[in-house]
């Protein structure tokens, strides 16, 4: 028998598993409870696809010849690329009625009434269940195995399957929640096709005004926010480099600790800068009381609004442009200088007319990436916004609000995502082939000039300032937890630790305090997203570096392009993809995970690219001529080359799980809440004290674990070059926008 | 460790594109087992694809691939009975020396224990006994190199390939290890394509050469016949270095021909040429300078002292001519009036 045919054998043993004991539909107790095993024969709902074959449910049938279609084909077929190609149409086929079906047929019957129509009246039909989902594999399957009988990549099935998996995958979790954010912008509230909720919103003023630029009154939302990130990315960009300068071309002490700097954003869950800034500059803070008792003027609610958020976002994200451009600044290589100086150029000269254009591109990119994650940021917006928000704001008030208007969420996602999508393309095409630094392997003897004296001075006072800011704010989130009411009492406490994270013994140990409910979630929840985030991301790192197939372009740019999807985006796009049949996970566990997985997997993809292009990619071959396959290949030779980058794929998507909010805020349920949720509610009941004990927590827990991760294998190198491999991957990995 | 009979090779109508580039058009060649078969050529040339099509690491666009008698074109690397020495050795850094050997052992299927002691046998044969259980970055290049080879030799492959195996070694250690491999090779009777850019490497190891120019074989031979017999001016050039000039056959008798180089009469092997105007081939060894006048006068334009030999290049009027001189104890100098002769080897007409 050949191996054709066994594996062909296994499908069609999985398949017939999926449609005869596999209960077909969703189950809303959840199926992984297994309680649906004892009552499996009685309940029609837990049946699997054979028993709800009736006549009512006729759509359901032609899943029956697709499955004997495939029996008969292993049957009667040898292997070949004839028979491969039927595969793949079966498959296709397979599939593509499964969608069909899925979409057409809703709770309640049609979900659209011109289908009603041509076809007469239906009953409806609950979400996709574990049944369907394992057919739908199964679909996939048969696709890559044909392909494999085709010849496609060298008949190399695992490399096939690996990547119709992902094609799958990305189809469902980025691009179907897409399309539905969408569609939902023309539903109404019974999912009939209207334009009205578009019209109304697309044209609104309080969108795109323009007021305040002529005549009176404020701009519209996107006007500020796109203002704001304009802001924010300059006033980053400028600070980044000026932070990269000193770290790289002064002899400023302490430099080595601005490195540690760039860690912070990862750690900080996104709202705790805002938090630290009330309680500085709020009406009740701290340095708005001392300016008062001092002058007595009153400086009002200036924080609450575009000049707070953008105060915040410049205190989240320079580090990240710092990240960016120390490494652009680092790349303009010293002999370029050293030429220049050899050439009667003095100091200044050659910085301003060899380094400044050298680095110019990276300089954009770091403007860039200043763009995009401030439109995304929604942390500081949701603390600091007041009356005045920006999009991501204004996405989730139209969602939980008491507008509850989708169209309008859906139409501000819409515009947002054009913003981040134009910039990302913007970055992506017209700068990914203008980059000058000139990293190479090879060692370059030359140092790094010193700044001139006229810049060096003003760009180490600038420096030193912002950095004893930033250390400020965050020693403000640590003290902050300690006083018993802020601006009011003063007085040293641990109450309000007690209050979020008291045990007590009595009998046995109980979690009594109130934050330990989302604490232990957050922990499970991104302890199982963090290994699936690292597979996905490294198994695509692998296929975009290492497998040549057509459409690969395509695919790595479909991957880079969710990277620029806003987090807000994704949450609503979740909220409106699976809230209802054919995939219903709201309120479960698993949605969240499949979001950070999905929102993640950026970290992995970038981590892995980056270690996989410096193993040589001859390994491989070696590997296979040597005769292994290549889940071999994979499993024996490439991982074990990439551990250290696998460690960083999972402790940083494990950190940015815990931290992130954006998205999460949208999916969180009264069973599943996550620690970032829980303090952004917290706040909105004004309840300073617990949210920030709770937040210096999470951060101290996030440094201990990045700490023991960099314990773990900072200092292990088995032989030159790892550790640089190493560097370069956290590197890449941070870069990815929030 | 046994190599049978097996071990033949053909491509038949083989063509690679790349896209709209067309690395190979049409290639045929036929690989007779226990032969080792250079392909020569400059970078660019196909010789590299040519190895990895037989390798299963591209597929070809069209045509066939046999080895030992099977069509192998569909079979994917893992699944075809040849093994690789890579230009960079490609030994897996996170693995002992003996780990790399039984490495593709393993991947076949042998227990670890069998696959162990002929990963030892292995070691053996290429001279490394002792340095089982290093990792590959505590051994010097040398060294690696015979790692690579003996990991590629212990499963028996029917054909070994080497893509330009000795290019990151020095020159010393390449005339070494090159002499090893040819030996080894013999020794054992397998297979072997052997994938170079250097001529000098390719004259010393193989049975048979194969020169590519653009995807196309432009000469297939014995290292001697194309040496003495090239059939284009490229061939002459590239294999050898050689000056070609243009000369005029007058007569050709009994296998010898008898050609005018300006004024100056010589007769060479005549191959299959035909009076009249032709392409001679001069090595540079097969010029003679002599101060003074003579039938091709001529003037040396630059003089290179290279310690056991000269190198001259000369202005005649049929052209420049590069010319490498044994004797170096009285150098004539730049500037200088030469007359211009020839050694009767290392004279071959361009058919």
């Amino acid at each position: 028998m050949t191996r054709e045919n066994r594996r062909l054998d296994l499908l069609l043993l999985a398949a017939l598993f999926c449609c005869a004991a596999l209960p077909w539909y969703h189950i809303r107790s959840g199926f992984y409870g297994f309680d649906w095993l004892s009552d499996w024969a009685g309940e029609p709902l837990f049946w699997p696809l054979v028993a709800q074959l009736s006549p009512a449910q006729w759509w359901l049938w032609p899943f029956v010849p697709l499955v004997i279609a495939v029996g008969l084909l292993r049957h009667l077929c040898a292997p070949g690329p004839d028979r491969g190609g039927r595969l793949m149409a079966l498959g296709a086929a397979g599939l593509v009625w499964l969608l069909v079906e899925g979409l057409a047929v809703g709770l309640r019957g049609w979900n659209w009434s011109l289908w009603e129509t041509l076809f007469g009246p239906v009953a409806g039909q609950p979400a996709f269940g574990a049944g369907a989902v394992g057919l739908a594999l199964c679909c996939l399957a048969m696709i890559s195995f044909g392909l494999a009988e085709r010849g496609a990549l060298k008949g190399d099935v695992f490399v096939l399957s690996a990547i119709t998996l992902l094609v799958g995958l990305v189809a469902t979790f980025v691009l179907y929640p897409l399309l539905s954010m969408f569609t939902g912008a023309f539903q109404d509230f019974r999912g009939a096709f209207t334009t009205e909720g578009v019209a109304k919103n697309i044209g609104d003023p309080q969108i795109w005004s323009l007021r305040c630029v002529v005549g009176t009154g404020g701009c519209g939302v996107a006007w500020r926010t796109f203002f704001l990130a304009l802001c924010t990315a300059t006033g980053t960009t400028l600070l980044g480099l000026a932070f990269a300068l000193v770290a790289t071309r002064t002899r400023m002490p302490f430099k080595k600790g601005l490195r540690l700097m760039t860690v912070l954003p990862i750690i900080t869950p996104p709202f705790v800068i805002g938090l630290s800034l009330i309680l500085m500059f709020g009406r009740s803070g701290f340095v708005t009381e001392f300016i008062g008792d001092v002058t007595g003027w009153d400086p009002g609610r200036w924080l609450y609004g575009l000049t707070g958020i953008w105060i915040a976002q410049m205190l989240s994200f320079t580090p990240i442009a710092f990240l960016v451009l120390v490494g652009v600044v680092e790349g303009v290589s010293p002999s370029m200088e050293e030429a220049s100086q050899t050439m009667r150029a003095g100091r200044w000269r050659t910085f301003r007319k060899v380094s400044l254009p050298l680095m110019a591109p990276g300089l954009a990119n770091a403007f860039l990436i200043g763009f995009i994650e401030s439109m995304a940021d929604f942390g500081n917006p949701l603390v600091l916004g007041g009356s005045g928000g920006v999009l991501s704001t204004e996405i989730f008030f139209a969602v939980v609000g008491a507008q509850h208007d989708p169209a309008r969420a859906a139409v501000l996602a819409t515009v947002l995502l054009c913003f981040t999508l134009s910039a990302f393309l913007a970055q992506r095409l017209w700068l990914g082939r203008r980059n000058f630094a000139t990293l190479s392997g090879k060692g370059d003897g030359g140092r790094h000039a010193l700044l001139p004296r006229r810049v060096a001075a003003p760009v180490i006072a600038l420096v030193t300032g912002w950095s004893l800011f930033t250390l400020f704010v965050y020693g403000m989130i640590l003290f902050g937890g300690f006083v018993k009411v802020w601006g009011l009492d003063h007085s040293l406490t641990l109450a309000h630790y007690v209050r979020a994270f008291s045990v007590s013994f009595g009998d046995g140990l109980a979690w009594t305090g109130v934050a330990w409910d989302s604490f232990w979630t957050t922990m499970k929840i991104a302890l199982i997203a963090a290994p699936l985030t690292a597979a996905v991301g490294l198994l695509t790192a692998w296929l975009i570096v290492r497998q040549r197939f057509p459409g690969r372009g395509v695919f790595e740019f479909a991957l880079m392009l969710s990277f620029a999807i806003p987090g807000t985006v994704i949450g609503i796009s979740y909220i409106m993809a699976f809230n209802l049949p054919p995939i219903q996970m709201t309120g479960t566990a698993l949605i969240l995970i499949f979001c950070f997985v999905f929102r993640n997997m950026p970290v992995g993809v970038r981590g892995g690219v980056a270690a996989m292009s410096q193993l040589d990619g001859s390994l491989d071959e070696a590997s296979l001529t040597l005769g292994a396959s290549s889940p071999r290949t994979l499993f024996k030779v490439i991982l074990p080359l990439l551990r250290p980058a696998i460690l960083a794929a999972l402790v940083y998507s494990f950190v940015r799980a815990v931290t992130s909010i954006s998205a999460v805020i949208f999916l969180v349920s009264a069973k599943y809440n996550m620690a970032t949720a829980y303090i952004v509610g917290l706040v909105e009941n004004g309840d300073y004290g617990v949210a920030i004990a709770y937040s210096s927590v999470l951060i101290v827990v996030m440094i201990s674990v990045i700490g023991g991760f960099q314990l773990l294998v900072g200092d292990r190198r088995l032989r030159r070059g790892e550790g640089d491999a190493r560097r370069a991957a956290a590197r890449r990995i941070e870069e990815v926008p929030a | 460790m046994s190599f049978s009979q097996r071990g033949a090779v053909a491509f038949r109508g083989i063509r690679k594109a790349f896209g709209a580039f067309v690395a190979i058009p049409d290639l045929n060649l036929t690989i007779a087992p226990g032969e080792l078969v250079t392909l020569l050529g400059p970078s660019g040339c196909g010789k590299t694809t040519t190895l990895r099509m037989l390798a299963g690491l591209e597929a070809p666009t069209e045509g066939q691939i046999l080895i030992g008698g099977e069509d192998v074109t569909r079979l994917p690397a893992n699944r075809r009975d040849v093994s690789m020495v890579f230009q960079s050795y490609a030994l897996f850094p996170h693995m002992s020396v003996a780990q790399n050997v039984a490495y593709g052992l393993e991947a076949g299927g042998m227990k670890s224990r069998p696959a162990r002691a002929a990963a030892r046998e292995g070691l053996d044969l290429v001279g490394l006994s002792g340095m089982a259980d290093r990792l590959p970055s505590e051994l010097s290049g040398g060294q690696q190199q015979r790692v690579a080879v003996a990991r590629a030799l212990v499963l028996e492959p029917q054909v070994l390939l080497l893509d330009e195996p000795l290019s990151n070694l020095d020159a010393r250690l390449r005339r070494r290890v090159r002499t090893e491999i040819r030996e080894l090779q013999q020794r054992l009777g397998f297979t072997a394509v052997y994938v170079t850019h250097d001529q000098e490497e390719a004259l010393a190891v193989s049975d048979r050469i194969v020169v590519m120019l653009e995807g196309q074989v432009a000469q297939a031979g014995p290292p001697r016949e194309l040496y003495e017999a090239p059939a284009s001016e490229f061939i002459a050039d590239f294999i050898g270095e050689a000056n070609v000039i243009d000369c005029e056959v007058t007569q050709v008798s009994d296998g010898t021909a008898t050609v005018a180089i300006g004024a100056v009469q010589q007769t060479v092997p005549a191959r299959e040429a035909v009076p009249g105007p032709a392409k001679l081939a001069v090595r540079a060894n097969a010029i003679r300078l002599r101060p003074g006048r003579g039938e091709l006068p001529g003037r040396v334009l630059s003089a290179a002292y290279l310690g056991d030999h000269m190198e001259y290049e000369v202005e005649t009027d049929l052209g420049r001519f590069f010319a490498i001189v044994a004797e170096s104890d009285t150098p004539m100098p730049q500037g200088s009036d030469i007359a211009v002769e020839f050694r009767s080897r290392g004279l071959a007409l361009i058919t």
